[in-house]
């Protein structure tokens, strides 16, 4: 079973990519949850979302606390909150920064692997501004998930509610994610 | 077919298809969002269901109950404070042998106020007449939905009956789940006919008579008659749909891996998937443990559960709820049935209050303290101290 925690703030999506991610990993046959931490729920405050992904039903119903992904959307919390905070050894942390790897090393304490790149930078030039779709993309290719079942099923779910227009922007957006995080697996 | 969605949103689903006459419903965390996909579905013209917008839950009910008198199939859903609020009418929904089918995102009362999952709101409910089912997951939310509708309309039940799944661990999480067809659930859960329906003015009855001491005693009693009848109906409406889903309900509760097992945890709700976790890692190491999942909790199935009980060394019964000044409600179900027998040791733990999170660690120092344990302990787990 594979834990993934996101992290970002409210109104950025981190709950939505957080089911998106299920749905497109149901598509491959896999078992999922995906569920967010509720406190006061408001725009701007921190939030976490949850995925688990297993090949067998999952029963547990617990919080996630070792995750083997965890996730940044917003940079400002690796400042203010313990971002790696239980993280498996061999997990992966994503961040969406301009800073540099070894930065971003200094600052959360994690010695395992590292993805950092600049979600908010493509997510702009794509014409979206929402850096959680590329972050999206990241997770896939961590996860070793098919990027072509990955885009049918967000180009479904994204043309309930956005025009053909929005949906190739964030498809963009979604690729170029996945090329920033192509190469490195969880638990590898 | 297998999709992913919220416990609310299974619920929604079953609802839509079983497509009531009527739904009467006031919003309240964190049941809302079933009502919000309800109301959707009936603007979006997908249900021809009368959803009637109520300014509180006393009056959810209320209305739920003349549009069941009058003869019409009738669901609602609440949590928390708002069940606190329809009780004394549910009370009467009871009485009136009204079947009314409720989805209940079990959240925890107030003070101090708390929005997240215990089940003091079912335990509230707990002596009201209304038939209480508990779901481990999404899956079991949606499932139980559609027997709930024959188990309550059948003729010799009549009540009201209440399905419970977790606030925000079941409502708010994504899970698989798998639905069926619409004409498959509209088959099975038919055309319905009232029994003596206010609306046939035909055969005019009296609905909600007044009965003094020389009556009120026998109506009552038959009112338990109706209890009486539930579990054989459950068995037989739940035997049914077995068949059609494929899933394997079978019983009252779920033994799991119980049968040799020594030390046992009875409890509901989404806690027991969590447990049947910790079941298999200390099977693994050879210990001899197992679990009991409470899915119908009223009318209680005392003696069945007894016998699943019998061969234990030690149980630990957990009640997500505190019945203040004794133990746990659960706790004196399942011990009420070893009276003048023997019977293994009988643990109480109180858990997960206002949406305390239970670790797998926490399940198995429950089968760890069971090693120790004597009658009539009350523990608390997850409590710091």
């Amino acid at each position: 079973m594979v834990e993934i925690r996101w992290h970002g703030r409210g109104g950025q999506g981190a709950k939505t990519v957080s089911q998106i991610l299920a749905q497109i990993v149901l598509r491959e046959g896999k078992h999922v949850q995906a569920f967010p931490e509720y406190g006061p729920e408001r725009s701007g405050a921190p939030v976490r979302a949850y995925d688990r992904i297993a090949d067998e039903e999952i029963r547990i119903h617990s919080g996630v606390y070792h995750p083997d992904i965890v996730v940044v959307i917003d940079e400002t919390l690796l400042e203010s909150e313990n971002t790696a905070e239980g993280l498996k050894p061999n997990g992966v942390l994503i961040v969406n920064t301009a800073r540099s790897e070894d930065e971003i090393r200094k600052v959360t304490g994690f010695s395992g692997k590292i993805i950092a790149f600049d979600a908010t930078k493509i997510a702009q030039e794509a014409g979206t501004g929402f850096p959680n779709v590329p972050m999206l993309g990241a997770v896939v290719a961590v996860l070793g998930t098919d990027p072509k079942v990955a885009e049918e099923e967000l180009k479904e779910t994204l043309s309930h509610r956005l025009t053909p227009e929005v949906v190739e922007k964030n498809l963009k957006a979604f690729r170029a994610g996945y090329e920033a995080a192509k190469g490195v697996y969880v638990g590898g | 077919m297998k999709k992913v969605m919220t416990g609310h949103k299974a619920v929604a689903e079953a609802m839509r298809q079983i497509e009531p006459d009527v739904v009467a419903v006031y919003p309240i965390t964190p049941q809302s969002e079933i009502a919000e996909y309800y109301a959707q579905y009936v603007a979006d013209g997908l249900v021809r269901t009368e959803l009637v917008p109520v300014e509180s839950e006393h009056s959810a009910m209320s209305a739920c109950i003349g549009a069941a008198a009058a003869g019409a199939r009738v669901i609602t859903a609440t949590a928390s404070q708002g069940l606190a609020l329809m009780v004394e009418v549910l009370y009467i929904a009871a009485g009136l042998r009204l079947p009314i089918v409720m989805a209940l995102a079990n959240r925890s009362l107030s003070a101090p106020i708390n929005i997240h999952c215990d089940h003091s709101d079912a335990y509230l409910a707990r002596d009201s007449g209304a038939i209480q089912i508990f779901a481990e997951s999404a899956q079991e939310a949606y499932d139980y939905m559609v027997i709930a509708q024959r188990l309550a309309e059948d003729e010799k039940v009549r009540l009201p009956v209440l399905v419970n799944l977790d606030g925000f661990t079941l409502t708010h999480s994504s899970q698989v789940v798998e639905t069926l067809s619409d004409e498959a659930v509209k088959g099975f859960v038919g055309e319905y006919k009232a029994v003596y329906p206010l609306l046939d003015v035909d055969n005019p009855v009296t609905w909600g008579a007044f009965a003094m001491p020389d009556y009120y005693f026998e109506l009552k009693r038959a009112q338990q008659a109706g209890m009486e009848a539930a579990p054989d109906v459950f068995l037989q409406v739940q035997e049914e749909y077995a068949k059609l889903c494929g899933r394997p309900y079978r019983g009252f509760f779920e033994a799991y891996k119980l049968d040799d097992a020594e030390r046992a945890i009875v409890v509901m709700g989404s806690t027991a998937g969590t447990a049947k976790v910790v079941v298999d890692e200390l099977r693994e190491k050879g210990e001899r443990v197992g679990l009991l999942k409470v899915w119908l909790w009223r009318p209680f199935p005392r003696k069945e559960i007894t016998e699943a009980l019998a061969g234990a060394k030690a149980v630990a019964i957990m009640d997500r709820a505190i019945s203040f000044g004794n133990l746990g409600a659960l706790y004196l179900d399942v011990v009420s049935g070893f009276a003048g027998r023997e019977g293994p040791v009988f643990v109480n733990y109180i858990y997960g209050l206002g949406g305390r999170d239970i670790p797998v660690e926490h399940i198995a120092q429950v089968f760890e303290g069971l090693k120790r344990a004597e009658t009539g302990e009350l523990r608390y787990l997850g409590l710091r101290e």
